[in-house]
């Protein structure tokens, strides 16, 4: 048997040959090979009984993953807007040039492959870059020439982080270069905790007054969509169907979101502990922790921690001694593709599909991870449970505004003097918040990430909270130089790249509203376009199947309403009904140049 | 009054949707009352006359020259209608869209497996008008008002759609007119 044979009949018998596995098997042999060429996934196919198109079909899906063999070496540059606003051109055209080949190439040697990501969860250390797992931060060219020169030297990018940041990015397990940047403390997620406290409070109640109490605190969701956690618990824990999971929703992809990367370095106990609760109220046995790929650097850490529940009775058989109550977590990766933090799509990647979403109804609640009753929350939801169980839920109900309770992170980056993760009650004012973190005469905010709203100074009066202003945590600041049409087309650009391509509206339609917005920066918009963006916008909003394309628009629709002024700027009436976007002598020059040639024969 | 004036033209298209404006048999004898033909393959006029009500496009534009009669159109009428797929999408001239010119060049003058081309040369006449890249839809060269959809859209869609715009009412195609299958 070859060498690959082998290897793979080993990486899939320690599966079980269990295709829901397939993201470890294949990330495995990934790690292993360099890639997943045609001959492993004939091997796999085989070994786990699915179809050869099945295993391809996960392969080319995920960005992390790949067909062919790539450097040994891969430098993955943070494309983000954050990044580009920080200077990542520059790094990015230094490291092109010290390799000497172009973004999506491999060096001849075969050591090193360049290529382009979407946000990886560093904006407040931009421009960042990944190399391998390694995170490496505040780059700049000077920056990208020694990184280039020192992995040409001893090969190894660990060895280049030499100062390491703060908390447990020093610990032995991480070390890494990533620093917290927590700004601001509030009481309830950046708050000492003493492990096993909130739990042992849950276990003295009945799951079901466990799941009462989350429902008197009035916690919603943290991940985006704010749905009542209480009630999601409650829905689970009727389901017919057994076994029931608990997943924690790890794979923060909005652009210029990183709170959940804090809270997993410095306060997984919390999160844990979150989980820990969720499995004995809804009765489930097994929580799977799904980790965006990006963050595999804390991937050690978070295994020794929950390790350390196991030995201290938190997690396992008979939890605190409880007889019966037995639960465990397991960290799933995840391989680069933001749709995955969609919980219908992070469950297809579970159960090691692609990441494509699933319809709804039946919602994941009623039947989910392999087709049982799952609930999926985000990590700072989980926080939010353990402190509830913790202190009380009246005591979290009465912390931020009427209709939102607690406090949110919020991840703040952009033309601000301290970026960072900032953790602030609900309901406050997003004027307060800019003053705080330094942002100099902003001209706008997006609030939520692209897939939430860019709003002018007309709005920093108004209040962030579920029936103001919502936010999944991310607030990307910019300042009176930048350009909102220009932003919203970068916010396009990364929709139409991450959009899965399931339906038309929003495969087909993110790319037309690029497109468009493209060629208005390019000085060809007209007036009609601005109509005809709208009608665009709100055609793929109702028509998409999933959230990604439900909100893919919003930064279309919400430059369109607050900053129109830049828009109407560029689009004026042209003359005689004539296309400013088409133009013949572009379209005619590649005849020209057969004829030129032709002609020099 | 003088009656108002429509013009057609036949961009990348195969002339079947002209074809279908003929489809509607002897009710072109009423359209005549009530419209004068201008600029169009159906009077064999070169250029347009006057100013024009209506103007009818099958087609896209897969040349320079496409371009040149589009706008002139889009100048001279007040309502431009998109007839048809190849006028709407691109249809089935568009299927080289994805396919390099030059290649599609080569393919028919150089190395198709029928292809007797002895000076081995791609004809570059300047009379020929230069190919675009790739074909486009006619709204993407020039705003148009209407789109008539069907390969070719039915002779009855064409007559409902022309009727109602002369006659000033709102334009009513039923499903049945518009349903291909
Ligand atoms: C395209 C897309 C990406 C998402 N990404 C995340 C994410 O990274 N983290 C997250 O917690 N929720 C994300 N969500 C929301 C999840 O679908 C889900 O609502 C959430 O995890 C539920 O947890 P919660 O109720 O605790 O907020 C995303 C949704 C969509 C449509
Ligand atoms: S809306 Fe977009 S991401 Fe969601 S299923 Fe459709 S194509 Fe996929
Ligand atoms: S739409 Fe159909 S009938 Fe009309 S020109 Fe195109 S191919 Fe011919």
């Amino acid at each position: 048997m070859s060498e690959l044979a082998t290897g793979v009949r080993e990486i899939c018998d320690r599966s079980g040959g269990d295709r829901a596995r397939m993201m470890d098997i294949v990330q495995e042999v990934q790690a292993r090979f360099g890639c997943v060429s045609g001959e492993a996934l004939n091997l796999i196919a085989a070994a786990t009984g699915v179809h050869r198109v099945e295993v391809e079909g996960v392969v080319s899906f995920y960005t992390f993953l790949s067909g062919r063999p790539k450097g040994r070496m891969v430098i993955r540059v943070c494309d983000d807007i954050v990044d580009e606003m920080s200077g990542m051109r520059p790094v990015a055209e230094a490291f092109s040039q010290e390799l000497g080949i172009p973004f999506g190439g491999t060096t001849p040697d075969g050591q090193f492959s360049l290529e382009y990501t979407a946000c990886i969860g560093l904006s407040d250390q931009a421009p960042a870059a990944l190399i391998n797992d390694v995170p490496v931060t505040y780059l700049s060219s000077d920056k990208a020439r020694e990184i280039v020169a020192a992995l040409r030297r001893h090969g190894d990018p660990r060895k280049l982080v030499h100062r390491l940041g703060d908390g447990n990015n020093a610990h032995p397990l991480v070390r890494s270069m990533v620093h917290n940047s927590i700004r601001s403390k509030g009481p309830i997620v950046f708050a000492p905790f003493e492990d096993g406290s909130a739990l042992r409070k849950a276990i003295a109640m009945s799951p079901v007054e466990v799941i009462r109490d989350i429902k008197t605190s009035r916690l919603r969701g943290r991940g985006g969509a704010g749905f009542p956690t209480g009630m999601k618990w409650e829905f689970v824990r009727a389901a017919e169907g057994e076994p029931k999971y608990v997943f924690c929703n790890a794979d923060e992809g909005e652009p210029g979101t990183f709170k959940d990367r804090v809270i997993l370095t410095e306060y997984s106990g919390l999160l844990f502990e979150g989980m820990t609760i969720a499995g004995y109220a809804m009765g489930a046995q097994l929580g799977i922790l799904y980790l965006r790929g990006e963050y595999a650097y804390l991937r050690l850490l978070l295994e020794h921690f929950l390790d350390e529940r196991r030995r201290r009775g938190l997690l396992g058989r008979n939890i605190l001694g409880r007889a019966g109550f037995d639960f465990d977590i397991r960290i799933q990766m995840g391989a680069g593709a933001y749709v995955c933090g969609e919980e219908t799509s992070l469950i297809s990647s579970c159960e090691g599909r692609r990441g494509d979403p699933k319809n709804r109804p039946p919602f994941p609640a009623q039947r989910g991870y392999l087709g049982k009753p799952t609930a999926v929350n985000n990590v700072e939801t989980f926080c939010c449970v353990a402190r509830i169980l913790d202190q009380s839920p009246g005591w979290f109900a009465q912390i931020g505004s009427r209709q939102s309770a607690g406090t949110k992170l919020f991840s703040v980056s952009g033309d601000v003097a301290s970026p960072g993760v900032y953790e602030y009650p609900f309901g406050v004012r997003l004027r307060q918040v800019l003053e705080e973190v330094g942002a100099e005469s902003p001209i706008a905010v997006q609030i939520g990430g692209p897939s939430g709203q860019m709003v002018g100074p007309a709005d920093f009066d108004r209040t962030i909270c579920y029936d103001d202003l919502a936010t999944g945590g991310s607030m990307i600041v910019f300042g009176p130089e930048r350009d909102p049409v220009y932003i919203a087309k970068r916010f396009l650009d990364f929709f139409a790249h991450e959009s899965c391509g399931y339906c038309t509206p929003c495969r087909v339609g993110t790319e037309l509203m690029r497109k468009k917005l493209a060629a208005i920066l390019d000085g060809r918009g007209e007036a009609d376009d601005l109509p005809y963006l709208e009608d665009l916008a709100r055609t793929v909003k109702f028509t998409s199947r999933c959230g990604l394309g439900q909100t893919a628009p919003n930064p279309v629709l919400s430059t369109l309403k607050n900053f129109r002024d830049a828009f109407e700027r560029r689009c004026p009436a042209r003359q005689e009904g004539r296309r400013a976007a088409f133009d013949l002598a572009a379209a005619t020059a590649e005849a020209e140049s057969i004829v030129l040639e032709q002609a020099a024969r | 009054m003088s009656k108002p004036r429509v013009a057609t033209a036949s961009l990348a298209g195969c002339f079947g949707c002209h074809m279908s404006i003929l489809d509607i048999d002897d009710r072109i004898l009423q359209l005549i009352e009530l419209v004068e033909f201008d600029k169009s393959p159906i009077d064999d006029y070169k250029g347009f006359t006057q100013r024009c009500a209506i103007g009818l496009i099958e087609g896209g534009c897969c040349n320079a020259e496409n371009v040149h009669v589009l706008q002139d159109f889009r100048k001279n009428c007040d309502i431009l209608i998109a007839l048809g797929e190849c006028a709407i999408c691109g249809g089935i001239p568009a299927m080289r869209n994805t396919i390099p010119l030059r290649e599609c060049l080569a393919e028919a003058y150089l190395d198709g497996p029928t292809v007797h081309n002895p000076s081995r040369r791609i004809p570059d006449d300047p009379e020929i008008p230069r190919l675009l890249n790739r074909v486009y839809p006619c709204h993407e060269v020039v705003k148009m008002d209407y789109y008539l959809q069907g390969c070719p859209p039915p002779a009855d869609a064409i007559w409902a759609a022309l009727t109602a715009l002369l006659t000033n009412r709102p334009i009513q195609l039923p499903y049945e007119l518009l349903k291909y299958d």
